[in-house]
């Protein structure tokens, strides 16, 4: 099958959000989603992959292999774990310029807008940052 | 006691709604709701009054000083200082802080000297310092507190030598609650012929302070916290530090004569307020401080104490719950974590129950990492909380401790 494309990947997640009826079960759908974040190594919780947030932290672990890039992330945070669920979903395992041209309209759209907003300053838009900056570098260094 | 429901009904914003419920205001440590006379008081100045002091002859301009220094009377009576004079307006504690670390350092610390600060220390009441110790190569000691969160006063004593210079600590901590023995630090510093500066951020309004009984050398308050316009604050210093400390800003007002070679400085209260003050937030303050007065400290105390047992007593039922300060004289804060669960997904849970407290370090980093922990969720309880407000966040937490299992 093939993979789906970042705009396909954040119409499911619109999907997945519309069937429910109020934040409740929307954030137990969040508390879900950070349970089946997998892939994320014990070694990866470093210094190196910490972003720190004012309010939660996340780690951000990439891995680029044959024109892609993974990532791995977490958070100590639950509810931004599970947003990371999400992101991880939409970036990861794509190449630098997919990644890199990304508009991430999903958020907005499932009503979860304010996690991505500066003053929650829960790590999340540094990590989105730094996915892009990655991107960027593996464009240059194997596509000049 | 104090009727509660009448007071609410003086505070317009706790009548709202934030998503579907009248919202549980419970971040008062951060900032406190304003109740309507000082707003009212604050537009009707900007509409009626507005003009600026200290420099035109016009009766406005006179009106406005006059009650601009009434202001200062007002602050004068409520902390009970010996002169007008010794009450300084700033934009707040964190500036009153800045202004005597800056201007007594200058006069009184140089090399290796030592100035002592607490564990329990916003970082208000630390950077400022650093910056100082920076500038003079002084040194800082700090006094350590116990797991209780209160300051370790034998621990302290040993801290003096004869370099100690001065001692800076809060009167209330903003993260755990702790009312610190200040009587008994400024006693004890005052053996050692040190002045000590007391943070009153969160002191002043939750009981009466006297600033002659306590003997302090300075005090300082922020008018936010305290049911006043923010971008005001205040500093009380003793005149004989105010006099021979430098001044901090250099500017209009705060001065006699101006030459390039030479500037002599204005009189005290004026040294310290350089260029247009925030003259209305004066007003607006003063304002706070007779609608305090009117309702009585003692009061308030009273009825933030039994806020503060009943929270404390519904919140030890929920199973796993860490309650961070757990002194015997505490104001009526609670730093808590449930469980395991992070403070910023029961923060978020909270908010999304209409419920707001603050989440994280409070601005005090070294606290929590004697504690071992990243942050805590502070609720912050003020007089115009209620039990049943409780009940709500103690059923609000029940909830996202099922939802977080
Ligand atoms: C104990 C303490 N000191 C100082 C401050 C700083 O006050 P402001 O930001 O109003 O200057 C605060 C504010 O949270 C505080 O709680």
């Amino acid at each position: 099958m093939l993979k789906m494309t970042i705009d396909q990947a954040q119409e499911q997640i619109v999907e997945e959000f519309s069937v429910f009826a109020d934040w409740m079960e929307k954030y137990t759908y969040l508390i879900d989603l950070s349970k089946e974040l997998q892939g994320f190594k014990e070694e990866y919780r470093n210094g190196n992959n910490l972003i720190k947030g004012c309010q939660s932290q996340v780690w951000l672990q990439d891995e680029y292999k044959e024109g892609k890039i993974t990532f791995y992330a977490d958070s100590d945070a639950i509810i931004t774990k599970g947003m990371i669920a999400l992101l991880v979903r939409v970036l990861s395992d794509r190449t630098p310029d997919e990644i890199a041209t990304a508009e991430l309209w999903f958020v907005d759209k499932i009503g979860l807008k304010t996690h991505l907003s500066p003053t929650r300053s829960n790590g999340l838009i540094s990590m989105i940052k730094q996915m892009k900056l990655y991107a960027l570098a593996y464009k240059a260094k194997y596509q000049s | 006691m104090i009727d509660v429901q009448a007071i609410r009904n003086d505070f317009p914003l706790l009548q709202q709604k934030i998503y579907n419920r009248p919202l549980v205001y419970f971040d008062n440590a951060a900032t406190t709701q304003k109740p309507q006379i000082v707003i009212d008081t604050t537009n009707e100045y900007y509409q009626k009054y507005n003009s600026n002091i200290h420099r035109g002859v016009h009766s406005l301009s006179e009106k406005m000083t006059e009650s601009y220094e009434n202001a200062r009377r007002t602050i004068k009576g409520f902390v009970n200082a010996q002169y007008q004079h010794e009450i300084i307006f700033t934009s707040g504690t964190t500036e009153a802080v800045n202004l005597v670390a800056f201007s007594f350092g200058e006069k009184f610390i140089k090399k290796d000297d030592e100035i002592i600060l607490s564990q329990l220390e916003h970082h208000s009441n630390i950077v400022p310092w650093q910056l100082m110790c920076e500038r003079t190569g002084a040194k800082i000691k700090v006094i350590p507190a116990t797991y209780s969160g209160d300051l370790d006063l034998s621990a302290y004593e040993r801290l003096f030598s004869d370099k100690t210079k001065i001692v800076s600590v809060n009167h209330v901590s903003n993260s755990l609650g702790t009312i610190n023995d200040i009587e008994k630090i400024i006693k004890i510093a005052h053996c050692h012929n040190v002045p000590v500066f007391i943070d009153g951020a969160q002191g002043i309004h939750h009981q009466p302070v006297d600033v002659q009984k306590l003997d302090c050398d300075f005090y300082a308050f922020s008018g936010h916290k305290i049911y006043g316009p923010t971008g005001i604050g205040v500093l009380y210093g003793k005149e004989k530090w105010l006099n021979e400390m430098p001044p901090y800003k250099g500017g209009g007002d705060m001065i006699k004569a101006v030459t390039f070679e030479k500037t002599t400085y204005n009189d005290l209260p004026f040294k310290f307020e350089a260029g247009t003050t925030n003259f209305i937030g004066a007003i607006g303050l003063s304002a706070a401080i007779k609608y305090i007065e009117k309702i009585g400290r003692q009061n308030i105390f009273e009825y933030e104490e039994l806020l503060l047992n009943y929270a404390t007593e519904k919140i030890k039922t929920i199973p796993d719950i860490r309650i961070y300060g757990t002194s015997e004289n505490k104001i009526s804060v609670i730093s808590f974590l449930v469980g395991k669960i992070h403070h910023f997904d029961t923060g978020m849970m909270l908010d999304k129950m209409d419920i707001a407290v603050r989440t994280g370090n409070h601005c005090n980093q070294p606290i929590m990492k004697f504690y071992g922990i990243e942050g805590t969720v502070r609720a912050s309880l003020s007089f115009y909380n209620t039990t049943s407000e409780i009940d709500y966040l103690i059923e609000s937490l029940l909830k996202i401790k099922q939802l977080f299992a």
